[in-house]
């Protein structure tokens, strides 16, 4: 396929439907509307189910009624409306149906505004639905990889029965750059044997989150950490960029991991060692790859557009050994890689302490930035 | 002595669409009348091993235990959502939810009344029995005024408990509601009655007349603290007079319809 100047939104919603997606069931949000438009006018013209919900609750109720038939469904939306949808994605967990979300994230919390943001981090890597249950996140950095990362998130959700994001932000879902989007995958004429589809010369069975008994419900815990562990194994994945001999290494996903880039390649080009760790999947997260990276590097430079959310878990990966310091921009502000190299420039300069909170000396180096008055 | 063999015919049995499992439920309760009323049905279409059904989170929460044909269980109120994401993508199963009041009149406002509006091609059975009866006797959408239950300890006060939410009048009122009727389950008229109307419900989506919904009064002996006789009295005096049984919708197409 040649390269076409596409839209993020667009190419997320067109390289689902080239990867069979066969329902999508939304409501409009900005930044990630035109991924909904573009599914409503694309699905019914190929003869598949596109529909508006009254709202994000019922959105993922109806993904979730949609999933247990065994077909390959999506929804999409952005931060607000992710929160919206925690209830259903905790019944998808606890009834091990495949499914595939988009949340191009936005400022928060609360309404926030509409600008590009990380802040959804913790949300959906740590938590969001009660209960035990771990989705696989992917996080784009550009086109082509939001792309390549909505057909992965279809065949990953699928192999392990689970719940798999890509979680793209306002700049991945708004802005326009040459990509290839993939062929067409003809539409699956097979279906899954635990699929509801009406007992027609079988057994009835149901699908359900429910296990009263207490004994129960731990088993199907159990298997669910099961199926996670054999994620942890299998499904790290990662970008690195001039590691080999970095003394000082960046960490961003996503839009900051694509900035912090240009910083590095800055940084490289006034011969400083430096290089860049992009998480690809935030869960499983690299844990192993970053603690080797701290084995031979001096210094981690974490950068995100939240107040640090991925942080701790680099934190958790290096275990002290190497000084970690923290850049942020907080509620839709997104940095620019003249702000990560200025950092990048300080942190090779300054003695980093091992101890102390990489946080609290990021928010007192940022308040001038902020203009910010006690 | 001449005996003259009498050919045995079978009245009565279980239907094929109802399990054989021991409900849940309590003695006396009405969820038995309805799930079994639901199953004859089925078996007389021909329709189990293309029904789907969704349950609800309530009393019938194991409800799919309790049928022979598919089902899913829903999130609290989420039923109908649930019901239009398999009906959209299975547009030839008959796919029906069975919600109390609590889940589908309070919770699951918003994804019913949405449902209908959209003359989603499902069928909606409605228990009413004018309280929570699986976190034991709260007040519900539709208790009564005056009605006591354990979170309206002196009586549902509607001055600041607000009023009945009386469903199939609301619905009727939508354009894509096909069939939307009440009936009651306190004596053998209104049950067979009952049977008829959902019936007409499932028939309704089957010719894709749009959204149908059965409304059936019901009792809870236990949450209401009275004994099962009693029950179906208080239904007769108190629920009938605020939930009139009667057809609120029937799409022109059905009114020829002989079942």
């Amino acid at each position: 396929m040649p390269k076409e100047l596409l839209k993020g939104n667009v190419a997320m919603a067109e390289a689902a439907v080239r990867a069979g997606v066969e329902a999508y069931f939304g409501y409009p949000i900005t930044p990630q509307t035109e991924l909904l438009e573009w599914m409503s006018e694309r699905l019914p013209a190929l003869g598949r189910t596109f529909l508006q919900a009254e709202s994000e609750v019922a959105a993922i109720n109806m993904l979730y009624g949609a999933a247990c038939t065994g077909a390959r469904v999506m929804t999409s939306s952005s931060s607000p409306g992710i929160s919206l949808m925690m209830e259903g994605l905790s019944y998808i967990a606890g009834t091990e149906v495949p499914v595939v979300l988009i949340d191009v994230m936005r400022g928060g919390p609360g309404l926030g505004n509409i600008a590009p943001s990380q802040g959804d981090y913790n949300q959906i890597v740590h938590g969001g639905g009660h209960g035990d249950y771990h989705p696989i996140v992917l996080a784009p950095s550009s086109i082509q990889e939001a792309i390549d990362f909505t057909v992965l998130a279809f065949d990953l959700a699928e192999k392990y029965r689970t719940i798999a994001f890509v979680i793209a932000d306002g700049n991945i879902g708004q802005m326009m750059e040459p990509a290839e989007l993939p062929p067409m995958r003809p539409l699956r004429t097979e279906y899954p044997e635990w699929a509801v589809r009406g007992a027609m010369g079988r057994e009835h069975h149901f699908l359900s989150s429910i296990y009263i008994d207490p004994k129960d419900e731990e088993v199907t815990n159990y298997r669910l950490m099961q199926v996670w562990n054999r994620i942890q194994a299998n499904e790290v994945r990662y970008r690195e960029y001039y590691i080999e001999d970095a003394e000082l290494v960046v960490v961003g996903f996503g839009t900051a991991g694509r900035i912090s880039l240009s910083a590095v390649r800055n940084a490289r080009a006034q011969g400083l060692k430096v290089g860049l760790f992009r998480p690809i999947t935030l869960s499983p997260y690299p844990f192993k790859e970053l603690e080797e990276i701290s084995q031979h590097a001096k210094k981690i430079l974490v950068v995100e557009m939240n107040s640090g959310q991925m942080l701790e878990d680099v934190q958790r990966a290096v275990k002290g050994r190497i000084p970690v310091e923290f850049y942020g921009r907080m509620g839709g502000m997104v940095p620019f890689p003249d702000e990560v190299l200025a950092e990048i420039l300080r942190i090779q300069q300054e003695e980093i302490p091992l101890d102390g909170d990489p946080r609290q000396r990021w928010m007192e180096r940022f308040a001038p930035i902020i203009n910010w008055k006690n | 002595m001449v005996t003259t063999a009498t050919p045995v015919q079978v009245v009565y049995k279980r239907p094929a669409s109802l399990s054989d499992t021991p409900t849940h439920y309590c003695p006396g309760c009405t969820h038995g009348i309805a799930h079994r009323l639901i199953a004859e049905v089925m078996d007389e279409m021909n329709i189990r091993e293309r029904a789907i059904g969704v349950a609800p989170v309530g009393c019938s929460v194991f409800a799919y235990n309790y049928f022979t044909c598919d089902f899913v269980e829903a999130a609290h109120g989420r039923a109908p959502a649930m019901a239009t994401g398999i009906k959209r993508v299975l547009p030839d199963r008959v796919v029906f939810t069975y919600q109390g009041d609590g889940d589908m009149a309070s919770i699951g406002m918003s994804e019913i009344v949405h449902a209908a509006g959209r003359g989603e091609n499902i069928t909606v059975i409605f228990i009413n029995n004018a309280i929570y009866g699986m976190t034991g006797g709260q007040m519900a959408p539709t208790s009564l005024p005056g009605q006591k239950t354990t979170s309206s300890p002196t009586g549902r006060d509607v001055e600041s408990m607000g009023f009945p939410m009386k469903m199939a009048e609301l619905l009727s009122q939508l354009e894509g509601a096909g069939y939307v009727v009440r009936r009651s389950l306190h004596d053998p008229k209104n049950i067979r009655m009952a049977k008829k109307a959902i019936r007409l419900a499932f028939e309704t989506q089957i010719r894709g007349l749009g959204f149908s919904m059965v409304e059936l009064l019901s009792t809870c002996n236990t949450n209401w603290g009275v004994s099962v006789l009693e029950a179906m009295q208080y239904l007769k005096d108190h629920m009938l007079p605020v939930y009139p049984i009667g057809d609120y919708k029937v799409s022109p197409a059905l009114e020829n319809l002989r079942v």
